[in-house]
């Protein structure tokens, strides 16, 4: 895929890095969103250089205003950990090593009022990520495009099933993805399309047999 | 949009009697589907983001959220005014704006990334200060953004604009490239003239090691945006003058992306060599350990 003007002239976001500031945001965001309810809790591990540098680069501020909800060029990321605490987000921060992973690595463990789930995400530079890990499922997706996750029974016929209704709604997939967990029986399948889903179609797609959740991602 | 060379883009512009800012602006809009003025709209919002952050740069005694950097902006601007720099305006008003919006990144405040936070000064601070010395329009430095941005995504595409993978000449070489070509566009320079500009900036940046203080974007960030604002203005001057690079534009992009890789970890990014060692710099960062 080619680069677009705005990679180049942007993005625009708060400073000081675009890997440990801006990206950090971005994960945050990814995880409030897949979650789908404000966050209560939050535990978020740094590695690597995140872990050294979390401070310094704003990188806690950056990802509990993701948390919150706020993109990149939102001002109030500065004051993020003060607005957290007023609307009742509790933040936990923690360091760890893992020479497996990307050097700006951070992990969320993040609670709402009817969910709970865990997430990783890099931070791979120019403000741009790469979510690789959900509930414990290995993925990989760089919310680029607007991404749909589906979690599933493995299933045989089911991802037909899937592509059929997308197909039929007029969506063009640009991208298919699965990945499994250890437990038997779950997938996720991250599908990269080229323009947000609507609520029928995500509808008709939780209505499929074998369907547990569907989460629309936009692009940012 | 897939600009793979600069030469890709002299091409264009000379089939077609364009300018390379009109080529780059054709190919992003086959890209994305919107029409050039939703484009220029975006692409003002982007140019109004830079103006507020130089304002706020060297408005205040800016401090960055570590508290090693800061208010250098501000001095370095009140010394401009006062009329006791020894360059000429338009250099001293680059390096103002240009360390004005580091200060101001290093501070979290909203900047824009050309092309990375680090590198964010360089850009503005040269196309800002040259419309006002100039009396150029808003389009006419729109123009040379874009200009500026297809050099920009040229380096991305065959090299990297990352301190991680190529040193601080893959940022602040990147951004030097950029604001040349953007002010030779800008001064009517022709498309040959922009490439050149890019070439002779970027040539003269190569090795550039990213050795920053604590790991902080910082030092030697924020004053090399200074130092490098006017360097680019330089380049673009010699450009004008028709002084060639004798090695072609692409050559030199492609000769930066091998000295990257060939670089020591120790200076990309990682903290671990050059001034981020020396017993000052490691006494700074022992000082900011919790």
């Amino acid at each position: 895929m080619g680069i677009s003007m705005f990679d180049i002239l942007g993005p625009v976001t708060v400073g000081p890095s675009s890997s440990h500031t801006a990206g950090a945001v971005r994960i945050g965001l990814a995880c409030r969103t897949i979650l789908g309810e404000p966050v209560q809790q939050a535990k978020i591990t740094f590695y690597g250089s995140f872990a050294d540098t979390y401070r310094g680069h704003g990188t806690d501020k950056a990802v509990i205003g993701g948390l919150l909800g706020f993109n990149t060029e939102n001002t109030q990321i500065r004051d993020s950990l003060q607005i957290a605490r007023q609307t009742g987000l509790k933040y936990e921060f923690f360091t760890a090593e893992e020479a497996r992973y990307h050097p700006n690595t951070l992990a969320i463990e993040a609670q709402g009022e009817n969910r709970k789930i865990s997430l990783r995400g890099a931070s791979i530079g120019g403000g741009q990520v790469r979510i690789q890990e959900l509930n414990g499922f290995s993925m990989e997706a760089a919310c680029l495009m607007d991404t749909l996750l589906v979690v599933h029974k493995d299933s045989p016929g089911l991802l037909a099933n899937i592509a059929a209704i997308l197909n039929v709604a007029g969506y063009n997939i640009a991208n298919l993805r699965l990945a499994r967990t250890k437990r038997e029986g779950d997938v996720i399948t991250v599908i990269e399309i080229d323009a947000p889903v609507d609520q029928r179609t995500a509808d008709s797609l939780l209505n499929v047999e074998g369907v547990l959740r569907v989460i629309s991602l936009p692009k940012f | 949009m897939d600009i793979p060379s600069i030469d890709y883009l002299l091409d264009e512009a000379a089939k077609n009697s364009k300018t390379i800012w009109q080529v780059v602006l054709k190919e992003e809009q086959e890209d994305s589907g919107l029409t050039e003025e939703e484009l220029r709209d975006r692409l003002e919002e982007t140019y109004r983001v830079m103006k507020q952050a130089v304002k706020e740069g060297i408005a205040a005694e800016t401090r960055s959220i570590s508290g090693l950097t800061g208010g250098e902006a501000a001095k370095y601007y009140r010394y401009y005014r006062a009329g006791k720099s020894l360059l000429g305006s338009l250099e001293a008003k680059a390096i103002s704006y240009s360390l004005g919006t580091s200060e101001y990144n290093a501070a979290m405040g909203v900047i824009v990334a050309a092309p990375t936070c680090g590198s964010s000064g360089i850009l503005p601070g040269v196309v800002i200060a040259a419309q006002e010395e100039y009396g150029l329009s808003d389009r006419e430095a729109v123009n040379g953004l874009i200009t500026g941005g297809g050099v920009g995504a040229v380096v991305a595409t065959r090299a990297t604009i990352s301190g991680a993978a190529g040193g601080c000449q893959a940022e602040v070489g990147t951004a030097s490239a950029m604001a040349a070509a953007a002010l030779t566009d800008m001064m009517g320079g022709s498309a040959k003239q922009c490439a050149q500009a890019a070439a002779l900036a970027l040539k003269n940046c190569l090795g550039l090691a990213c050795d920053p203080v604590a790991g902080l974007v910082e030092i030697p960030c924020v004053k090399r945006n200074g130092i490098y604002a006017a360097f680019a203005i330089a380049a673009a001057d010699m450009a004008l003058a028709g002084v060639e690079s004798f090695i072609p534009p692409d050559e030199v992009i492609d000769a930066m992306y091998q000295i990257g890789v060939n670089m020591p970890a120790a200076v990309r990014e990682t903290a671990e060599g050059g001034l981020a060692i020396t017993p000052t710099g490691a006494s700074a960062k022992r000082r900011l350990e919790y």
